[in-house]
Order: C-alpha cells, then sequence, then structure tokens
C-alpha cells in the first residue's frame, strides 16, 4: 500500500469544490436562450383526462408554449418501459400497462403530469401553469395492495385484471411443504416492510437543449447512468437516434437508486426543445420529488420458518405483495423478484425455500429500487424472524444464528445465489465484542432499576452486490447486461485519465478510482484524473447502482491497466534493450529487475506518442480499454447489534450503542467505506424509527413534504462503531465486494429487534415511532 | 409565490397605514410562517409589510412583577437575554426548543401568537402565563387570545406590540417533539403563580389548538408534584389523531408532559 | 420590482428584482454564485444557510427586501482566495460530505454553530444544533467529527490572533 494506493484514507480529491460552493449541479448551469417547464400535474389518483384548455395561459406573460400529453403521444414518443421481463408462475409474462410521459386520457396516480408550460422565467411558468383548465373525471382510486387485489377492485390497466402485474415463485414448493410437516417448531410472523421516499436533497433537474442545425439533442441531467439514459431515450422513448443524442450528468446531489430511472419529465424537457426550439430547464421542488420520484420497499409479507429438534431451520417459505404503483417503473419488476428472494437464504443453511411474490398495481407513484434495492426487505424478514424464533424457542439470539451459519464456501443457496466466500461467525463475534454483549443483561437490569426499558437487537444480513453477471440476469428476463467499461488513457506526458462508465453522485470515485492507478502504476493520484458522466467522453457504461462501481467499475479499470502495463512492457523493454519478462513497475518506473536500469511513465507515454523508436508492428498511443464482465455477484456480509432504550412514558427511542463489523473484502479507501456505511445506517434507522410514505384511501400523499415525512436529522442517530471483518473475494482481482447499501439493508432489523426485546412485545410494525412504541406498550 | 409588494415601515402607525391602504396586506416578521405559506401558493397578500425593523417592536424589559418582550425581538435574543433567564428561564427553555438555529434568528414572538399554529410552542407560555398581549389598540389577556385553528382576538390590520408576563413562582416547559416538523406533537407549559393558582396549558394536542387543561390544574393545585397527576385521566375527546399520534397517545402526552414539567419546575 | 442593495461576500451589490424574489434566488440567478442550494420548499433543510449580519440564516426564507442594506455571506466567501476556511478543510479531512449538495448550507451552520459557543462544544450539542441541516448521505457521524475539529482549529486561530 503506497500513501495514495489501496487501503489509504486519502481525502477526497472531488470535495475542493463542493466546499468551496463551486460544485455544478444541473441547476447551476445556465445556457443561452433557456426557457423554463413547469408541469401541470394531476391532484387526482384516478381520473380520466376530459380536456386540457391552455388558451388563457398562452396569453400571459413570458409563456413560449403550453405541450400536453396528446401531443406528446401524436409525436410517436414512447412510453416509459420497465426493462426486467418477469414471468408468472403460470408462464404469463408481466402485465405490463402503458406509461405515457404525459397524461393523454387517464391519469393512474396523484402528482402524474398532463401538460407542461414552457416560459421565459419559472415564475411566469409557475403562473400560467395554474392557468391551465384541465378538466377531470375523478374514478374511484385503489390506493394500497389491499384495495387494489380485493374484488370489485377499481382496474387500473386494462392489461392487468384485478391490478396484478405478476404472480412469480422461486425455490421448491414441495421440499419446503415436507420440511413444514416434518418441523418440531414453526416460527411465523407477518410483516410490513414500509414505503420509502428517497429524498436525495438535491430534487431532480434536467436542462435539454436542441441544435437545430445539427439535429443533435443535449440532456443534462440527475442521472446515476447517463449512457443508459441515452440508450433507453434513444432506444424505446424515440427522442433521438443514439449518436444525435448526448446525455451529461454532471455533479448530482445523491442518487440512493431514485435517479437511475429516465423519467417523464426528462422525456418532456427533450421533445419540448425541439417542439419550441428553445433550451428548456425543468427543475424539481421538493414535493415534486415527493409525489413523482421512484419510491421504494411497500411489501406485505407472510413468512413461516421450521425448525428440527436441534433448532436448526429446515424450511422457509415467504408469501409476499409488493406494491409497484401506477405504472412499472425501469428496474421495479426486478426487485421484489430477483433482488429480494434470492436473498432469502441469508446467512443460513436453509436446505428448503420457498417464495411467491405476487406484485400489484395501486394508484400510487410508481415504485423502484432503493438503497439496498429487494435486499432489506429479505434481511428485515429473516433477522426478525430469526430473533423471533430465539424468542419463542427460548434461545440465545446469536446462538440461533451461530448454529444455523452456512460456514463453509462455495455455498449454493436453493434461491440460485452461490456465495463464493464469507466469515459470518467471525462478523458475529467481532460485533458481540464491541458491544460488549456478555455485559448486556446487567446493564438491562440497571436500567430496569431505575424504570428505563433497555433492549438489545441483532441483525446478521448478507446482500448480493457488484451486479451483475450478464449471462446470468439476461437468464432470469433482464433486457441489459450489467458489465462494466473504463478506458485508461496516458496521456503523451505521462498523465493518466481513466474514463469509468461509473457515475459518482457521492462515492467518492474520483479518489478511489485514482488509489486504484496510484496503487499499480506508483503516480500519485494528482496525476490521474478520473472522468464520469458524459456519454460524448466515457465510453458505453452501466452507471452506478446496486454497490457495483468499485467490484465492477473498479475491475474494469484493473482490466484495462493490465493492458496498458503489458503495452508500456513492451515499449519500455525495446527501449531498455531487455527481456519484457524481466521488466517490472515501481513507483511509476518501468525497471529492469535486479539492475539499476528503468525509464520512467511519462518517457514510456512520450515514446508511445512520438512513435520514433516503437517495437516493429507496434501502434502508437498509450490507452487501453476494458469490459468488464463480473463472473458472479459479490457478498458483503456481517453483523450490526443495536443497544437502545425506550422512555416508556412518551414511546420514545433512544440509541445507547450501534456496532457494525462488515465484511467488504478488500477496502480501498476505509475512509470512504466508513462513510457509506454510516449513510446506510441512517437510511436504515429512518427506516426503522422515523420513515415512511403514506397515502389516504383516495390516493393522496399524506406524507408530501419534510413537514410530515421524518428525515433522519443528526439528532436522531447516534455515533456508530464500525469494525471490519473482511474475507476477500475470489471472483475478482481486487478482492473487493462493495458496500454503498449493507448500512442501509442490515440496520432496521437491529433496531426492531432491540426495540421489540426492550419492551417485551414481538409485535411492532415499521416506523416505529413513539406513538407505535407507546401502544404497543400500553395497549 | 406570487407577485407582491414589499414595504419597510419605519414605525407601527406607519405599517398600520400600510396595511389599511393595501388591497390584501399582511405583516412580516420573521417571515418564517408568511414567506413559506407563500411559496406554497397558499397565500397571495397584495402587500407584506416588514415589522422586523421597527425599533418600537424589537426589547426585552424586566419589572418586578413582569417579563416584557416586544413582539419582534426574535426568538434567538431571548435566548441571549440574561433577564429573560433571570426572569422566566422556563421561556428561554422553550425558546431552545423551538424550530432550528437557523429560525431562531429570525422568527419572532408576535409572529408565532398572531398566526396561532395549533402545534407552536409560543402560545402554550403565554396561555399558561397569564400573560397579557398588547397590541397598537388595545391589551387583551391570554385567555381572551386564543381562539381556535390558526384563529386569534386580533383584527383585520391590528399589530401585537409587546407581551407581558408575568413573574411566576413556578413555572417549566415539557414538549414532545412532532418527529418531522418538531413543532409540538405535545407540549405542556405549567405554571404556579406567586398567588398560588396553578395554570397549564398543552399545545399540539387539540386541532382548537392550544388550550387549557382543568383536570392537570385542579390536580395540581391540590398538590404540586408529578405524582399527583399518576391518577389524572386526560380525555382523548377533541384531541387530533394522525400518522405521527393517536388522541390517546396526545391524551397520554398531556399528562407525561406536565408531569415532567413539574418535576423540572421544582 | 425595487432595487436591492446590499453586502454580498465583502461586495457591494444593487439589484432590481420583483419583490416576490427570494434571497436564494438573488444568489443563484442574479449574482451567479450557485454555492447556496435549494432542498426542499418548507425551510426545513437547510441546504441554502447563509449569514446575513453574522448569523446563520435560511436565505430560501427571505424575501430580498429584508436583506437591503444586510451584509451577506456565502459559502463563495469564506475562503481567503487559497486558503480555506478551517471549517471547509475539517470537513475535508473528515469526510463530513459525500454528493456535496447539502454542504455548503452544514458549513455556514457549523460555523454559526461554533462561534455561538465560545464555551466548547460537544458531541450532543452538535447533533442538536445541526437539527436546520438535513443530509442524506453521511449520517452525520462524519460531519459531528468535522465541526467539533473546526472548533478546536478555529480556536487555535482565534487564539493566535
Amino acid at each position: 500500500m503506497g500513501v495514495e494506493g489501496i487501503g489509504a484514507s486519502v481525502v477526497r480529491k472531488e470535495d475542493r469544490r463542493f466546499i468551496t460552493g463551486r460544485g455544478r449541479y444541473v441547476d447551476d448551469i445556465k445556457l443561452q436562450g433557456m426557457t423554463y417547464a413547469q408541469f401541470v400535474r394531476s391532484p387526482h389518483a384516478h381520473a380520466k383526462v376530459k380536456s386540457i384548455d391552455s388558451s388563457e395561459a398562452m396569453k400571459m406573460p413570458g409563456v413560449v408554449g403550453v405541450l400536453t400529453g396528446q401531443q406528446i403521444v401524436d409525436d410517436k414518443v414512447g412510453n416509459l418501459i420497465c426493462g426486467w421481463a418477469i414471468t408468472s408462475k403460470d408462464g404469463t409474462p408481466m402485465k405490463m400497462g402503458a406509461w405515457p410521459a404525459m397524461a393523454p386520457e387517464t391519469v393512474r396516480f396523484a402528482g402524474q403530469a398532463v401538460a407542461v408550460v414552457i416560459a421565459e422565467t419559472k415564475n411566469q411558468a409557475k403562473d400560467a401553469a395554474e392557468a391551465v383548465v384541465v378538466e377531470y373525471e375523478e374514478l374511484p382510486a385503489a390506493a394500497d395492495i389491499s384495495a387494489a387485489i380485493k374484488p370489485g377492485a377499481p382496474q387500473l390497466h386494462p392489461e392487468a385484471p384485478g391490478n396484478v402485474i405478476y404472480d412469480w415463485a422461486i425455490g421448491d414448493e414441495a421440499a419446503v411443504k415436507d420440511a413444514f410437516s416434518k418441523a418440531a417448531n414453526v416460527v411465523s410472523l407477518d410483516l410490513t416492510n414500509n414505503r420509502l421516499v428517497p429524498n436525495a436533497m438535491e430534487p431532480r433537474a434536467a436542462i435539454a437543449e436542441y441544435n437545430e442545425a445539427e439535429e443533435h439533442f443535449t440532456l443534462y441531467t440527475t442521472s446515476q447512468n447517463p449512457h443508459v439514459a441515452r440508450l433507453v431515450l434513444s432506444a424505446f422513448y424515440n427522442i433521438a437516434p443514439e449518436h444525435k443524442l448526448r446525455v451529461v450528468a454532471p455533479d448530482v446531489g445523491g442518487g440512493f437508486g431514485s435517479k437511475i430511472y429516465i423519467y417523464p419529465e426528462e422525456m418532456v424537457a427533450l421533445w419540448a426543445s425541439k417542439k419550441v426550439r428553445r433550451p428548456v430547464k425543468w427543475t424539481g421542488d421538493r414535493s415534486e420529488a415527493f409525489l413523482t420520484d421512484a419510491h421504494g420497499r411497500d411489501h406485505i409479507t407472510k413468512a413461516e420458518m421450521a425448525f428440527d429438534k436441534d433448532n436448526r431451520i429446515i424450511g422457509l417459505r415467504v408469501k409476499t405483495h409488493a406494491n409497484l404503483g401506477a405504472y412499472m417503473s425501469l428496474f421495479s419488476s426486478a426487485v421484489p423478484t430477483y433482488l429480494y428472494a434470492t436473498l432469502l437464504s441469508g446467512q443460513y443453511n436453509i436446505p428448503a425455500i420457498y417464495a411467491e411474490v405476487v406484485t400489484v398495481y395501486t394508484n400510487t407513484a410508481p415504485v423502484d429500487a432503493y438503497r439496498g434495492a429487494g435486499r432489506p426487505e429479505a434481511s428485515f424478514l429473516l433477522e426478525r424472524l430469526m430473533e423471533t424464533a430465539a424468542r419463542q424457542l427460548k434461545v440465545d439470539p446469536a446462538e440461533l444464528r451461530r448454529k444455523n451459519f452456512i460456514t463453509t464456501f462455495p455455498h449454493q443457496t436453493p434461491v440460485i445465489m452461490a456465495y463464493d466466500v464469507g466469515d459470518f461467525g467471525g462478523s458475529l463475534d467481532a460485533a458481540m465484542k464491541a458491544i460488549d454483549y456478555a455485559g448486556f443483561a446487567a446493564r438491562k437490569a440497571k436500567a430496569k432499576s431505575e424504570g428505563k426499558l433497555r433492549g438489545i437487537g441483532f441483525s446478521c444480513y448478507i446482500e448480493a452486490c457488484g451486479i451483475a453477471p450478464s449471462k446470468a440476469v439476461g437468464s432470469l428476463g433482464a433486457g441489459v447486461g450489467l458489465w462494466e467499461s473504463a478506458e485508461v488513457r496516458v496521456n503523451p506526458v505521462g498523465t493518466i485519465e481513466v474514463l469509468t462508465g461509473s457515475h459518482s453522485h457521492g462515492q467518492g470515485h474520483e479518489t478511489t478510482f485514482a488509489q486504484l492507478i496510484s496503487e499499480r502504476l506508483g503516480v500519485p493520484i494528482s496525476q490521474v484524473q478520473i472522468v464520469h458522466g458524459d456519454t460524448d467522453k466515457v465510453q458505453f457504461g452501466m452507471g452506478t447502482y446496486g454497490s457495483r462501481s468499485i467490484a465492477v467499475g473498479g475491475t474494469a479499470i484493473v482490466k484495462a491497466m493490465e493492458k496498458v502495463e503489458a503495452k508500456g512492457k513492451k515499449i519500455a523493454a525495446h527501449l531498455l534493450e531487455a527481456s519484457e519478462g524481466d521488466i517490472v513497475i515501481e513507483n511509476g518506473e518501468f525497471k529492469v529487475t535486479g539492475t539499476d536500469k528503468s525509464i520512467a511513465l511519462p518517457m514510456v507515454a512520450l515514446a508511445a506518442y512520438t512513435a520514433h523508436n516503437l517495437p516493429d508492428g507496434m501502434e502508437p498511443g498509450l490507452k487501453e480499454t476494458a469490459f468488464y464482465d463480473p463472473t458472479n455477484f459479490t457478498f458483503p456480509a456481517g453483523a450490526y447489534i443495536c443497544e437502545l432504550e425506550v422512555d416508556s412514558g412518551t414511546g420514545k427511542t433512544s440509541f445507547v450503542n450501534f456496532v457494525a463489523a462488515d465484511d467488504f473484502g478488500r477496502l480501498i479507501n476505509p475512509m470512504i467505506v466508513e462513510g457509506q456505511v454510516h449513510g446506510g445506517l441512517a437510511q436504515g434507522i429512518g427506516q426503522a424509527l422515523l420513515e415512511g410514505a403514506v397515502y389516504d384511501s383516495s390516493g393522496q400523499l399524506v406524507t408530501a413534504s419534510f413537514m410530515d415525512y421524518t428525515m433522519p436529522r443528526a439528532d436522531d442517530l447516534p455515533s456508530f462503531k464500525l469494525n471490519h471483518t473482511p474475507t476477500l473475494c475470489p471472483g475478482n482481482p481486487l478482492g473487493v465486494k462493495g458496500c454503498g447499501e449493507a448500512g442501509a439493508i442490515g440496520a432496521s432489523a437491529a433496531v426492531i429487534n432491540a426495540i421489540t426485546d426492550a419492551i417485551g412485545n414481538n409485535r411492532l410494525e415499521m416506523p416505529a415511532t413513539p406513538d407505535r412504541v407507546w401502544h404497543a406498550i400500553h395497549g | 409565490m406570487y407577485e407582491t409588494t414589499y414595504h419597510r415601515p419605519s414605525s407601527v402607525d406607519e405599517a398600520a397605514a400600510l396595511f389599511a391602504k393595501g388591497a390584501e396586506a399582511k405583516y412580516l416578521a420573521g417571515g418564517h410562517t408568511l414567506i413559506p405559506v407563500m411559496k406554497q401558493r397558499l397565500a397571495s397578500p397584495s402587500d407584506v409589510i416588514d415589522l422586523g425593523r421597527i425599533k418600537e417592536l424589537v426589547g426585552i424589559e424586566l419589572s418586578a412583577d413582569a417579563l416584557t418582550i416586544k413582539a419582534a425581538t426574535t426568538y434567538f435574543d431571548i435566548l441571549q437575554s440574561a433577564d429573560a433567564g433571570k426572569a422566566i428561564p422556563a421561556i428561554v427553555h422553550l425558546t431552545s426548543v423551538l424550530g432550528d438555529p437557523q429560525v431562531r434568528h429570525r422568527g419572532t414572538i408576535g409572529g408565532s401568537i398572531a398566526n396561532n399554529d395549533p402545534a407552536a410552542d409560543y402560545p402554550a407560555a403565554v396561555l399558561a402565563l397569564g400573560a397579557t398581549v398588547k397590541t397598537n389598540k388595545r391589551s387583551i389577556a391570554a385567555d381572551d387570545f386564543f381562539q381556535g385553528l390558526f384563529t386569534t382576538a386580533l383584527e383585520d390590520g391590528e399589530i401585537i406590540t409587546q407581551v407581558a408576563f408575568p413573574i411566576p413562582a413556578k413555572a417549566a416547559y415539557s414538549k414532545m417533539r412532532h418527529p418531522a416538523s418538531r413543532f409540538a406533537l405535545t407540549g405542556v407549559f405549567v405554571v404556579k403563580t406567586k398567588s398560588g393558582d396553578v395554570r397549564v396549558a398543552a399545545t399540539g394536542a387539540s386541532q382548537n389548538g392550544v388550550m387549557r387543561v382543568p383536570a392537570i390544574e385542579a390536580a395540581l393545585k391540590a398538590n404540586w408534584s408529578a405524582a399527583a397527576l399518576d391518577g389524572v385521566k386526560i380525555s382523548e375527546d377533541g384531541l387530533l389523531t394522525d400518522i405521527h399520534g393517536s388522541s390517546a397517545y396526545r391524551a397520554n402526552l398531556i399528562k407525561v408532559m406536565a408531569q415532567r414539567a413539574v418535576t423540572e419546575a421544582g | 420590482m425595487s432595487t436591492i442593495k446590499l453586502t454580498v461576500n465583502g461586495k457591494a451589490v444593487a439589484a432590481e428584482v420583483e419583490d416576490r424574489t427570494l434571497l436564494v434566488q438573488l444568489l443563484r440567478e442574479t449574482l451567479n454564485l450557485t454555492g447556496t442550494h435549494v432542498g426542499c420548499d418548507t425551510s426545513q433543510c437547510g441546504a441554502c444557510v447563509v449569514h446575513i449580519d453574522g448569523r446563520a440564516v435560511k436565505s430560501c426564507t427571505v424575501l430580498v427586501g429584508q436583506a437591503n442594506g444586510a451584509n451577506v455571506t456565502t459559502i463563495e466567501g469564506i475562503s481567503r482566495g487559497d486558503e480555506l476556511h478551517p471549517m471547509q478543510a475539517a470537513f475535508r479531512d473528515n469526510h463530513g460530505l459525500q454528493c456535496g449538495y447539502c454542504t455548503p448550507g452544514m458549513i455556514m451552520s457549523a460555523i454559526d454553530i461554533v462561534n455561538r459557543h465560545s464555551g466548547g462544544l460537544d458531541e450532543d450539542t452538535v447533533r442538536h444544533e445541526l437539527e436546520g441541516n438535513i443530509c442524506r448521505c453521511t449520517g452525520y457521524h462524519n460531519i459531528v467529527k468535522s465541526v467539533l475539529d473546526a472548533a478546536g482549529r478555529m480556536k487555535v486561530l482565534q487564539a493566535a490572533e
């Protein structure tokens, strides 16, 4: 490890612009002649659009145009799609209803756009939007899963009778039935995984510009994956062919999954920029974010675990209903299936698993991947079940888990995933030591004597990330491959640019990726520039989500570097008149082993680009590309333990301690990794204690601002004690697993397990607000 | 927000005159109630009259019997005031748990009570201490001032100039914060006056806003202690139920917050 | 429309804008100081915090008329040339930011916190004082560390001055 290489907690290069207010987020960008868009949105959750009268709006000052959903259909802009084909148990394909960018006929969630006003200033656009008169015919709404599937429910899409999108299953039903018939004990649990709003601090925004002479569009957008945006806009939404569309995702203020998708607003901005022949800027406000950003989670599950007489798990049966909202968002179908049910083995050796998932349309905002995407739902279910089992079977919760841990690797689970490596016991040991589990009983008793309720809760999580092997996901219905690309460009005088298909919106890639180069080539990170986020500059890449950037994006960089090194060694050998096999790279120099003959990287680069003296037949230049397709998922895992106290007068929870022991494989920049864990834990704790998106029965979003949707603040959270218990990933040359989502995946169960321990009542739904906890104590 | 015309008068009389002239004017003090409402386009005043710089509306005065806070004094200035801290520390504590540091640099007591948000903190102090609200036209007793959801005794255009708080023998405020808005999910201000009377005001619990709690006042008058409230049952009737708290929970909080306030008051 | 005159980051500024213009809009759109950000519409998130006459204020909840004649400092105004303010340096050194969007407001709030606590700060106080600033990325752990670190640095600087 060099001072700036792998394992170094280097301060981030990108910070300079952020701490001085010089970040360049989409709303910061101004183009000449720019106009502003304000969407006209349906106040109703379900309604027919009878008429749109924009005559008054058109007369208002500064108005350039008012465009409607019918016009976008007439111009043959495609409908939004879901890119992952899921098949029901009976072999039929998922029932995908049409999702036009602005509703021409039927709105299906409150906040869905029906028209857009383009004006010279934002205020003028807002003023005119209010003057657009839309006549709606209200329809009855189905605002949650049970309302949507009951007989006689309002039908959202003609393609989906009964509002069921698919009824899918995984695992072995017969084996599970058999296991339950033989079980010594059965533990069952009904749980809700509460609906969340991602709420990245930067609201979504888009600026579209059409160059008439070139017939070329430029889109600045808050995206986690600009190339995917370009592909989808081109191939499915018919905005323009790919080579006539540039997508730029500049500085983006957080994503957490919500900025993966290509939303109506971006599509409309692009289409509108051509129609009005002016650049069009749309900046969402926070209430639009609440109404229209893809929400997360929203599962209702019945889960049962069968144990033999030695308290070993012999079977797991799960039935989940998942709410996908009014329309199927881009990855929505995969989240409650292949990102969820394939993790239902958890850290445990479970011989038989059967899971059924029914997804449902409701008159609410579309639901898609949000930090963890399916894995928090699986982990929460399993870890609540295990804790419940421990209480029911009267066994220590750590011992029950330990007894069931998988201890030999690789391990093939009954739900597709094959875990490569891990040490679950090691993580659990570290966490138990960190929190002084042995001393807990005494601490609980002391608290009780002081009139306080103290509890402790475990969560042993595992996830599949580093998504994903393309062949595997393709066979499961994915419309895309999930490889990643990198080009390593050594410039003529020796500085390096790395063009990565990954995107950084907080993850620190500009530093971490530079550390990879520094480690191998010995150049200081100040000499390395990471380039991302612009389809004009960077070759096609799949973007950042699913904790994939280091495992997949990083490995692509390594592969490209290997090619650069190989060519560099050939040049060095040629110039030093040595044998290629004797060349090593040390501290930025190509050396002949065992001698003091060396040539610095910049000189090798110069030689490559002047081409005065290259080996016969060698092309000039020193730049290589790699597309890396992972061979497996990676499997970060760990143990979280939470100790807290509940105030029985108010139901309020206060943290005493929160410890984590995570296995992320190799850590490239430990400081950045820990930051990712902190952020994930905050979101997992937020889900457990504070957050919850609530619709009323008519489909109105009750929690439509920070006044009602509780965002975690600094005084809601503890400081965290993190530990690292790595087992190197054998699947990639770096040995890395990824870390971005772990906290959000594992934290919730630890919190709920601890509160239910404190209050002595196992029935408690998330968010465990003081009101809910108080009622759980007092009735 | 909609377009408006901004005015910065330098006296209360000038402000009142501007209000009378405007088609549909509104007063602005700290702005942290009016401006958010204007941004949401739920209010569209033709004129915004900024009271924030009127010198006669800023300041804190202490006499033997009363702490008088002028209406446009910011919360921050109240927190910094040695007089306030000495005379009625419960008011300083209440101020420290409302809003957030940036809000406290701008928000004012006049703005809070004129608005009478059902979950605001200051109305509980004003009502429990039996304060007198002085306007540019008259004096209004606290018991007559608060008249329901966002409603007060103020007439159109009337300007609060100061609030005079009688100095109590004992007082404290205990608040359970609404987890999202950080207003009061339920907050209770308890007072034992110098003459031995007991006044208790709860905010955040009722749709109608701040309210006296006779059951608790009677119990504390008989026995000023947290234990005296153990047997008191607060009725759920008329209390709010929402996703953050059932009416039963709020009823419980009225009692628990009162108990904690009494313990704090000493 | 009114003419607004104020000082921003030490420079006198005059602008003719609609009366409904918020201070954050004046900063971002008229003065091109885009470091101050908008993150919500309920005056809660703190991404827009600047200093007005030395005090931390949410610029999204101030009409430009209220700032007439005032002294405003934004994130762009706290470093001295290339020399970072100790709070900026502390955020960088302690990894107190990830996506950077809440960071300008967070730093301006944090400076105000330290200014108001000359007697010293502890973790609980910092967490309580940060209730007007929402971050979605960091979980606040490193933000708290940054503020405590900066408090120490600022005290040293004050002593030196």
